[in-house]
C-alpha cells in the first residue's frame, strides 16, 4: 500500500494553464476522490501523476520517493480509463495476462494471478470472450481485473463509470469500492459527479479551475464548505447562497423550513420567501421561491419533509426560519469562509 | 385544435398551423427508379471494361488469332499454353514476376509499417513530411521514369557520382574497377532497380491506407499499454500490428496485384533487358501478343497465373475476415 503525495505540481500547455501549484497526499489504503466541474484540470493531474504527462513544476511522490522522472511504466501506478482501452483484438484473458508478460511474470504464476483476478471480479465466465462481445459492465470488469492482477501500489480511476446506464452504475460503483476494501490498495478516483465523490471517498478533493478547492470527509465539505464554490458545487440541490450586507450567507435547503411547521425553534434567522413553485420528489418536496428585501430579490431552494408541506402554498409569501447555528458566512469578494456575522 | 385554447389563441402563440403533408411523389423519391440509374454507370462500366476483356482474353487464349486476323477463331485448346512454356523469355519472365513481386511485398510491408509508425507520431515538420511521402503516388509513371533513368543512368547517374565521391567506386575500391555501375544494363541491378521503383511509387497508397487504420486506434490504448509496461516492440508487435493486421493484408494485396499485373516500370526503364534477364510476364504479354503479333499467345501468357493470383487474394481476404470474426 502506498502514500502518494503532489506537491506544488503546475502544469501549462502553452498559454494555458492547466494545474497552478496542486498540493496534496493520500493516505495509506485510502480511497481519495479527485471531483470538478468539467475543464477543471482533475484528468491533467491524473495523468501527471501516471507519468502520462510531464509537469511543468512540481513533483509526484510515492512512498516518498520522487518518481516524476520515471516513465509510467517504472511507477507501479495502475489507471482504469474512462473508455477502459481494452486491447480490442486481445480475448479477456489475454487482457488481463498482458500486464504480466509485459513484466516477464512465469507462466504458471501468471496463471495462478488471473484466475484471482477474475475469480475476485467474477469474470470466469467470459476469459474467451473478444472485447466488442462484452458489456458496458463486463469490460469495465475485465479493466479493473487487467489493473488489479499485476498488484499495483496505487489505482488511479479516471471516470470509470460515466459510459455505464445509470441502472448498472449503482452497481459498479458498490462493486469499486467492495474492490478497493478487499485489496486494500490507494485509490485515487476522478469524477465530474459530486453525488459519486461524495458517496464513495473517503475524502474527496474539489478541484475548480486548476486549483484545489477543499479537501476533506464528504461531511466536512457538506457541513463546512470553505468557499462559495464548495457550497454551491456540493449537495442535490447545492447550498443556497445569498448576498447580505456586505457578506454571503449560506444554507442547506433542507435547513430552511417554514415557520408554521416549527413554531417552536429558537435562535434564527427569518426569511419572507415568495413560494413560485413546489416540486415531489418521493421521500421529500422541493420549493422553488425568491427571497427578496435586504437579500434582493434572489432564488433560494429549500426541502420540505412531509408534515411540512401542507403549511405552503404556490403564490404566497411565507415566513421560512434557517437556524442561526446551520448559517455559513463568506467573504464577498473572495468567496472563502469567514466568522459568522449578524442577520 | 383543442391545444388552441390552452396556448392562448392561434397567433398569438407564434405557431402557425403546419401545412398538409402532400400527395405528389416525384421521381427521386421512388427507390427503385432512383437505384437502378444510379447504378447502371457502374454495371456498364465493369460489363464493358471489366469483363467482356477478360472472357474476350480467355477466349482469344484458347484460338490462334494473331494481331493481323483476330476474327479467325479456330479453337486451338491448351496449344498457346504448352508451347509458352518452352521459350526461354517466359522461364525468365515467370522466375523475374514472382521474384519482383515478392521482394516488393516485403520491402513494402515493411516500409509502410516504419512510415506509418511515424507518421501517427507528432514531430516538427510533420506536414511537409506526409506531402513528400504522398508525392511518389501524384507523379505521372512516365514522367518518374525520367527522373530514375537519369538516376539509374549508364554514364551519367548521380548515384555513381556519389559513390565515387565517397570512394566506393572506381577503380580500385570495393564496388569494382569500372566508373559505373550499369544498374539497367545487369541482371539483379535491373531486377533490384525495378523492384525499388516499384516500392517506390505504391508505398504512398499503403501507408495511407494502413494510416487511417492506425490513426483509428485510441491514443488511450497504448496509454495503457505503457502503464501495463510495454516496451516499443511488444507495443507494436501485439497491440499496433494485430490491430492492423486486416488492413495490411488488404493494403499489400492490392498494392502487389497491380504491380504484378503492370508493365510500365520495365517497360520504361530496363525493357526486359539484357537479354530477357528483367523480363516479366506482363511485359512478355505485350511483346508477344501485340508487338509480335500472336494476340492468342499474348492472351494465354497474360492469363498464366491468373488461377493463382485468384486463390492468393481468395486466401488473404478469408484471413482477414477470419481475424475480424
Amino acid at each position: 500500500m502506498a502514500i502518494l503525495e503532489v506537491r506544488g505540481v503546475a502544469k501549462h500547455f502553452g498559454d494555458f494553464s492547466a494545474l497552478n501549484g496542486i498540493d496534496l497526499a493520500t493516505r495509506e489504503g485510502e480511497f481519495l476522490t479527485i471531483v470538478g466541474p468539467s475543464g477543471c484540470g482533475k484528468t491533467t493531474l491524473m495523468r501527471v501523476i501516471a507519468g502520462l504527462e510531464k509537469p511543468t513544476a512540481g513533483a509526484v511522490l510515492l512512498n516518498g520517493k520522487v518518481v516524476t522522472p520515471l516513465p509510467p511504466r517504472a511507477r507501479n501506478i495502475a489507471m482504469v480509463f474512462q473508455s477502459y482501452a481494452l486491447y480490442p483484438h486481445m480475448s479477456v484473458v489475454d487482457n488481463i495476462a498482458f500486464p504480466l508478460k509485459a513484466r516477464r511474470v512465469p507462466k504458471a504464476e501468471r496463471e495462478r494471478r488471473i484466475r484471482w483476478a477474475a475469480g475476485v471480479l467474477g469474470i470466469g465466465g467470459l476469459l474467451h470472450r473478444r472485447p466488442a462481445r462484452l458489456s458496458g459492465g463486463e469490460k469495465q470488469k475485465v479493466a479493473l481485473a487487467r489493473a488489479i492482477v499485476r498488484k499495483p501500489s496505487l489505482f488511479i480511476f479516471d471516470e470509470p463509470l460515466s459510459s455505464l446506464d445509470a441502472q448498472v452504475r449503482a452497481m459498479a460503483r458498490a462493486e469499486l469500492r467492495q474492490l478497493h476494501d478487499r485489496t486494500g490498495v490507494t485509490t485515487v478516483y476522478v469524477t465530474h459527479d459530486q453525488i459519486e465523490a461524495v458517496g464513495l471517498g473517503d475524502r474527496v478533493a474539489i478541484m475548480q479551475a486548476g486549483a484545489l478547492r477543499q479537501i476533506g470527509s464528504p461531511q466536512e465539505l457538506y457541513y463546512e464548505p470553505a468557499n462559495t464554490f464548495v457550497a454551491g458545487f456540493i449537495g442535490t440541490p447545492p447550498m443556497n447562497l445569498l448576498k447580505h450586507a456586505g457578506a454571503t450567507v449560506g444554507f442547506r435547503p433542507e435547513h430552511a423550513m417554514p415557520r408554521a411547521a416549527v413554531p417552536q425553534f429558537k435562535d434564527v434567522a427569518t426569511l419572507q420567501v415568495c413560494i413560485t413553485r413546489v416540486e415531489f420528489l418521493g421521500s421529500e418536496w422541493l420549493a422553488y421561491g425568491t427571497v427578496d428585501g435586504e437579500f434582493g430579490n434572489a432564488k433560494v431552494l429549500c426541502k420540505l419533509r412531509e408534515e411540512a408541506i401542507g403549511k405552503v402554498k404556490v403564490g404566497e409569501v411565507q415566513e421560512f426560519v434557517v437556524p442561526r447555528a446551520q448559517l455559513r458566512f463568506f467573504d464577498k469578494e473572495t468567496g472563502r469562509r469567514t466568522a459568522p456575522a449578524p442577520v | 385544435m383543442r391545444n388552441e385554447t390552452v396556448l392562448g389563441g392561434g397567433a398569438a402563440g407564434g405557431y402557425e398551423e403546419p401545412s398538409q403533408c402532400s400527395e405528389h411523389v416525384a421521381i427521386a423519391d421512388r427507390d427503385g427508379v432512383v437505384g437502378t440509374i444510379m447504378l447502371a454507370p457502374a454495371v456498364i462500366y465493369v460489363i464493358a471494361l471489366v469483363a467482356v476483356p477478360f472472357f474476350l482474353a480467355i477466349a482469344l487464349s484458347l484460338s490462334d488469332a494473331t494481331v493481323g486476323n483476330p476474327s479467325a477463331h479456330q479453337f486451338v485448346g491448351f496449344d498457346n499454353f504448352t508451347s509458352m512454356i518452352y521459350e526461354a523469355a517466359f522461364t525468365f519472365a515467370l522466375r523475374n514476376s514472382i521474384i519482383i513481386t515478392a521482394a516488393t511485398l516485403v520491402l513494402l510491408t515493411v516500409l509502410t509499417i516504419l512510415q506509418v509508425e511515424l507518421l501517427a507520431r507528432d514531430f516538427p515538420g510533420k506536414r511537409i513530411a506526409q506531402i513528400l511521402l504522398i508525392l511518389p503516388w501524384a507523379m505521372p509513371v512516365a514522367l518518374a521514369a525520367i527522373g530514375w533513368l537519369w538516376l539509374l543512368d549508364s554514364e551519367f547517374s548521380p548515384i555513381d557520382w556519389l559513390l565515387r565521391a565517397v570512394g566506393l567506386l572506381g577503380p580500385g575500391t570495393v564496388l569494382g574497377p569500372a566508373n559505373n555501375l550499369y544498374y539497367l544494363g545487369r541482371e539483379w541491378l535491373g531486377i533490384g532497380a525495378v523492384v525499388v521503383i516499384n516500392v517506390w511509387r505504391t508505398l504512398p497508397l499503403s501507408t495511407i491506407i494502413v494510416l487511417a487504420g492506425r490513426t483509428a486506434i485510441p491514443n488511450e490504448v497504448y496509454e495503457q499499454a505503457e502503464l501495463d509496461g510495454a516496451g516499443y516492440f511488444r507495443t507494436l508487435f501485439q497491440i499496433t500490428l494485430p490491430a492492423l493486421a486486416i488492413l495490411l493484408i488488404v493494403a499489400i494485396l492490392f498494392t502487389v496485384l497491380v504491380i504484378f499485373g503492370d508493365m510500365t516500370v520495365v517497360a520504361l526503364t530496363t525493357r526486359g533487358g539484357p537479354g530477357y534477364a528483367t523480363e516479366i510476364l506482363p511485359y512478355w504479354a505485350y511483346l508477344k501478343g501485340i508487338q509480335g503479333g500472336a494476340l492468342s499467345q499474348g492472351a494465354a501468357i497474360a492469363l498464366f497465373l491468373f488461377p493463382v493470383l485468384l486463390a492468393a487474394s481468395v486466401l488473404a481476404l478469408r484471413m482477414a475476415y477470419r481475424r475480424e470474426g
